[in-house]
């Protein structure tokens, strides 16, 4: 698994990346109570804002982690946004997405290296 | 954080593991470990216990006092019985809102508390119009509220079971008064507890010992007033808007109205009474979003899904956790009807919401 300084994670299944958001990240939001996510399909660009979590406390983007085409979504957190809270590096995942160039995740942290971005 | 004001708690706040936050020149608990929804879903629940010592706590003695603060609000108070409070707001020339306050006639003066971002102000405008005013700086003020607060409180008081909404009465506790009134900021039964600081600290750990009490930070206080439809100073009212626009009428007695004894007689009571005649442009209305997207503070909202200017805006808005839904209030014209769909555009987008009734939960108040 790797890790965005935007406290994404990664994951490569196959060629395709899933990415959600860390325990960290879910913590610090609090109780999450909608999430927006982008059209399967939808072309992106590292950097773009592609989904909207919601907490009782505010609203956050989710950038996408690099460039790419969004396959599929996780149409759960529709319905049950509160999933990111119970269990963000499982059932939370965001969307999968093949990346424009899979080489480029080698540039992410590795699990190590984010719980000490994180401190 | 170090140049804020602490409240007599702050210790507790920090042994209970509260996220502290600055908020009106105070560090005041913004969640405990619980989480806003978790401590929201408590109070309703069972009961919860709210530091809310950072509000201003004031006095005006003397048989005059009612008259006096008749001439800064457009409540009557001269008919406010003895162990009573009222709602009232203090209103400028233009007839806009300087600040909301609660009013009791505790015998020989009025206690009346203000809110803590109002409160240096409130002071001055008391002082300009009425010779003694006193701040109480000595005391921290408490909230327990939820159906679990009447025998949690009893337990520690006895008799407070006896009062009802909007009644106040001094108890004793471990020999120190308790200024209590039987109200609140969340739509459910509970108290405000007035407590000298040097005991507030002990009295808060008295209340937490009873397993149906749980601390609540200023992020569930906001959620639980927004459900209850209760207005929040400096977003649903300010010096822009009047209490007839704010729908808050219902709190000018009919004595202070055109027709009345005592009409008038309060800073802008000339724009307040032709509105109470004639209505008003616009008004505050609730709003509950179709979807799950919660339309904020700021949300512009329009007639139709497209085209068109904004026909007001969203002053408080959010998840409402016991209602598990999107709610909002807003500003929008006064032929609205409840039931009418608008549209509040956010990220862009025009999502529908229906005019609602509020309060969004019901109250539980004991009257």
């Amino acid at each position: 698994m790797k890790f965005t300084q935007d406290h994404e994670w990664l994951k490569v299944e196959g060629d395709l990346v899933i990415v959600g958001i860390t325990e960290h990240a879910s913590e610090q939001l609090g109780d999450v109570v909608f999430v927006e996510l982008p059209d399967a399909g939808t072309e992106v660009s590292q950097g773009d804002e592609i989904c909207v979590i919601e907490s009782v406390k505010a609203a956050s983007d989710i950038a996408a982690p690099l460039d790419g085409e969004i396959v599929e979504i996780n149409e759960d957190l529709a319905d049950n946004p509160g999933l990111v809270n119970e269990d963000p590096l499982g059932k939370a995942w965001f969307f999968k997405m093949k990346l424009a160039d899979q080489s480029a995740l080698d540039g992410f942290m590795d699990e190590a290296a984010y719980i000490e971005f994180i401190g | 954080m170090s140049d804020l004001h602490k409240t007599p708690l702050y210790d507790l706040h920090m042994e209970l593991g509260a996220k502290m936050v600055p908020f009106a020149g105070y560090a005041m608990p913004v969640q405990y470990p619980l989480g806003v929804m978790g401590e929201h879903l408590h109070t309703r629940a069972q009961a919860g216990l709210f530091d809310v010592s950072h509000m201003g706590q004031v006095i005006l003695p003397g048989a005059g006092a009612a008259e006096a603060l008749e001439a800064l609000v457009p409540v009557s108070l001269m008919a406010l019985a003895e162990g009573r409070q009222r709602y009232a707001m203090f209103t400028n020339d233009a007839g806009g809102i300087l600040d909301d306050l609660m009013v009791a006639n505790r015998g020989d003066h009025l206690f009346v508390v203000v809110n803590a971002a109002c409160k240096t102000a409130d002071l001055a405008h008391l002082r300009a119009h009425i010779e003694d005013v006193q701040e109480i700086t000595d005391r921290a003020l408490l909230a327990l509220q939820g159906p679990a607060a009447e025998g949690a409180l009893e337990a520690l008081v006895p008799g407070v079971g006896a009062m009802r909404f909007m009644d106040v009465a001094t108890f004793g506790w471990q020999g120190v008064d308790l200024w209590i009134s039987r109200s609140g900021y969340t739509g459910e039964d509970g108290f405000e507890i007035s407590v000298p600081a040097p005991q507030a600290e002990a009295f808060a750990r008295a209340l937490l010992a009873d397993a149906a009490v749980e601390p609540i930070g200023l992020g569930a206080r906001d959620s639980l007033r927004l459900e209850a439809g209760l207005c929040l100073y400096g977003h649903d009212i300010d010096t822009t808007t009047t209490p007839v626009e704010a729908n808050l009428a219902w709190a000018i007695q009919k004595i202070r109205r055109t027709g009345g004894a005592r009409a008038g007689g309060f800073p802008g009571a000339e724009v307040i009474l032709a509105q109470l005649d004639g209505g008003a442009a616009r008004k505050r209305v609730g709003l509950r979003p179709e979807g799950r997207a919660p339309m904020r503070e700021g949300v512009q909202i329009f007639a139709d899904a497209e085209g068109g200017a904004p026909i007001g805006s969203v002053t408080s808005g959010g998840f409402g956790p016991s209602i598990a839904a999107p709610m909002a209030m807003a500003y929008l014209p006064s032929d609205l009807t409840e039931g009418t769909i608008v549209y509040g555009e956010v990220r862009g987008k025009r999502l529908p919401a229906i005019i609602a009734p509020m309060p969004f939960q019901p109250t539980t108040y004991k009257r």
